[in-house]
């Protein structure tokens, strides 16, 4: 062995882990630094494989989401659904279930939703409401399965709420095939789609075109946020709900059913996915086609990832994925194909999860080299 | 009738073939207690790199070292974020996922590919016999692999140190930890062989069965590869008669209307996932999975 013959005293390892937190800050930065400026330089060497120049690029991005009021209105058409499927998430994530099945729901609630406004009558607003409250059903639902699945047979929730996704998909294709469904009326139906829903029941915008104008959804958007935030952190529920994450065992001894709030909770981040599926269709394409999400049911998972399952932190996270998303529609004019959206999306995921976990193991290495080191110091 | 069962299951088999290989990594990964939900980009980024590989060199089969090496890579960073950092290694993989999706569409708009494909392997006098000949035993080469590759993990899993140590990690980490061994390289060194399987199964895909790349290639099939598994009760046997029922749904989802029988499409795609579904309800009371499935591994008390 060839451990020091010295042996930390208390003092000295007490003096050792106050100058460790100053440079543990510093570390931490300096490594978020670090691993995002790689990221981004990976990112700029793939531009310039195509020929483009990466200064162009984030020109081109910025043009997109930024440079005026037409443009932040669509960054922040573009965050909104991801904020809603993050924030569904946090609350899931909060009683220690994992689902990574948004992506499904979203367009499980989607379809639920064209059912209801295609085939309901009724009053415009009324059937706006109807439809966002049957679409935030049909999500729960679909998570429900998930749950159901969980707590009667032990399937985890991951693998059911993946492979769920996958049915969900050719749920939708199904329902927009089928005449009798929701397939588009017509003499020569040309794509898998439903009809328009009635124009009086789509979800109101905020604010004229060349000025600054965005769906309604933003604002549902960041109340949920708050709201969630709020009932998570400041109310009993909230706690039990956290309690079971951390601790499951102890949420037990102290009265909390797994069984109904972990399936309540999974179906609460169901119903936002699901919502979020009926925002989409109401205020967006307007019609069920199968590619409706356009994968904001996983993105919006990465936002609570990133977000580390706070509601509040997913706000800019959320509103910075969709600067990227909305710029995204941008880069074809600089000859850079779109896809470089997603792959910056995803290596900045990884920049943005490393430091804290690199922290993290050294400290537990230094942690064990000091306990070997007391170890053996005692044996002496 | 006979001539289109035999075409049937040719197909069956050609499209069974990527998940099998695939599968049969994803099966040591399971054993050891990992759900590798990155095999979809890990098959991906095989399908891409076996191309281009044999775009690069002229040789398909480099392009499907090309193939493995890319699994290899997709696998090594996952390991090192989720079995050195312990990151959550659901996020590592879907992450990497979408990176992978994002990546090989980006640099096939990017890039020139060109077509490469293996050759046919036709074993003689065997070939000739009815129904099974054409379909078993002509096949692009790198199929004739799966003889040698199954028995070797059978082997490797139940006849070897190594295996027994992982399918432990899969039932009682921490009392593998206990003996010494350090679990979470154990979990690495079986991510990356899975990986080199799925890269495998993925290059067989673009560079043998197709010839070509094209954009979300493998479309989800390293999922269905997951859904095989856990079909198959974690038995290699099961993992491989799961790859062959989904490779033959895909397949009938093709023969089907061309045989003038109508069927839903969509039950058809979607039947992987509705089978593993079923299957783990079924066998969840039988406690066939790993006791430690899916559960990441921390040194602690517990």
């Amino acid at each position: 062995m060839t451990i020091t013959s010295t042996p930390p005293t208390p003092a000295n390892t007490r003096a050792v882990a106050q100058t460790s937190r100053w440079s543990q800050v510093l570390t931490t930065l300096l490594l978020y630094v670090v691993s995002i400026s790689v990221a981004l330089l990976i990112a700029g060497l793939l531009v310039s494989l195509t020929g483009a120049s990466p200064w162009e690029a984030v020109q081109a991005i910025f043009q997109g989401s930024l440079s005026d009021a037409a443009a932040l209105g669509l960054s922040l058409d573009k965050a909104a659904p991801l904020l809603i499927v993050a924030v569904g998430t946090c609350i899931a994530t909060s009683a220690g279930l994992f689902s990574i099945g948004q992506e499904g729901q979203v367009v499980i609630g989607a379809t639920v939703g064209a059912m209801v406004a295609i085939y309901l009558h009724g009053p415009g607003p009324l059937i706006l409401v109807v439809t966002l409250m049957g679409a935030a059903l049909g999500g729960a639902a679909w998570a429900a399965v998930a749950a159901l699945l969980y707590y009667w047979r032990g399937v985890p929730v991951v693998i059911s709420t993946l492979l769920l996704v996958y049915i969900a998909y050719q749920v939708v294709f199904y329902a927009v095939t089928q005449p009798w469904l929701l397939q588009e009326s017509g003499q020569n139906v040309a794509s898998p789609q439903s009809d328009i829903i009635r124009n009086d029941a789509w979800l109101p915008r905020i604010g004229e075109y060349p000025g600054l104008n965005f769906s309604s959804l933003v604002v549902i958007a960041v109340l949920l946020a708050v709201g969630a935030r709020i009932v998570l952190n400041r109310t009993t529920w909230g706690f039990r709900l956290r309690m079971l994450g951390l601790n499951p065992k102890a949420a037990r001894r102290a009265g909390v059913s797994a069984v109904l709030l972990g399936s309540l909770a999974l179906m609460i981040s169901g119903a936002f996915a699901g919502f979020l599926g009926g925002a989409l269709l109401t205020g967006g394409s307007h019609r069920l086609q199968p590619g409706i999400s356009e994968n904001v049911g996983w993105d919006g998972l990465l936002v609570a990832l990133v977000a580390r399952n706070n509601p509040i932190l997913a706000i800019p996270v959320a509103f910075f994925f969709g600067v990227l998303r909305a710029g995204g529609g941008f880069l074809a004019s600089t000859g850079v194909p779109r896809y470089i959206v997603d792959v910056v999306t995803a290596i900045l995921v990884l920049a943005i999860v490393f430091p804290p976990a690199y922290q993290y193991l050294r400290r537990e290495i230094r942690a064990r080299r000091l306990a070997r080191a007391l170890a053996t110091g005692g044996a002496a | 009738m006979i001539e289109s069962i035999a075409l049937i299951l040719a197909s069956s088999l050609r499209l069974a073939t990527p998940l099998m290989f695939a599968g049969l990594g994803e099966y040591m990964a399971e054993k050891a207690g990992m759900i590798n939900i990155s095999i979809e980009g890990m098959m991906l980024a095989g399908a891409f790199s076996a191309i281009l590989g044999a775009t690069v060199t002229g040789s398909p089969v480099l392009g499907l070292v090309f193939g493995i090496l890319a699994g290899v890579l997709i696998a090594f960073v996952h390991a090192t974020f989720s079995y050195r950092l312990t990151v959550n290694t659901y996020v590592i993989g879907l992450t990497l996922n979408l990176l992978v999706l994002g990546l090989t569409s980006f640099l096939l708009d990017a890039l020139d590919l060109g077509s490469a494909q293996l050759s046919k392997f036709e074993i003689p006098l065997l070939s000739d016999l009815p129904i099974v000949g054409q379909a078993v035993f002509n096949q692009r080469w790198p199929a004739y692999l799966l003889w040698i590759l199954i028995p070797a993990v059978w082997f490797v899993m139940y006849r070897t140190r190594w295996g027994l140590d992982m399918r432990a990690i899969g039932e009682n980490p921490s009392a593998v930890d206990a003996t010494g061994i350090d679990v979470l390289k154990r979990q690495r060194q079986g991510l990356l062989i899975a990986g080199a399987f799925a890269g495998l199964g993925g290059a067989y895909l673009s560079v043998a069965e197709v010839g070509l790349f094209n954009q979300n290639m493998t479309a989800a099939r390293g999922y269905v590869v997951i859904a095989a598994v856990i079909f198959g009760g974690w038995t290699i046997k099961g993992t491989i008669a799961g790859c062959l029922l989904f490779g033959a749904a895909d397949a009938m989802r093709l023969a089907l209307p061309a045989l003038g029988f109508t069927f839903n499409a969509q039950l058809l795609i979607a039947s992987p996932y509705i089978l593993a579904l079923v299957a783990m309800v079924v066998f969840a009371r039988r406690s066939r999975a790993p006791a430690a499935y899916g559960q990441p591994f921390v040194r602690g008390l517990a």
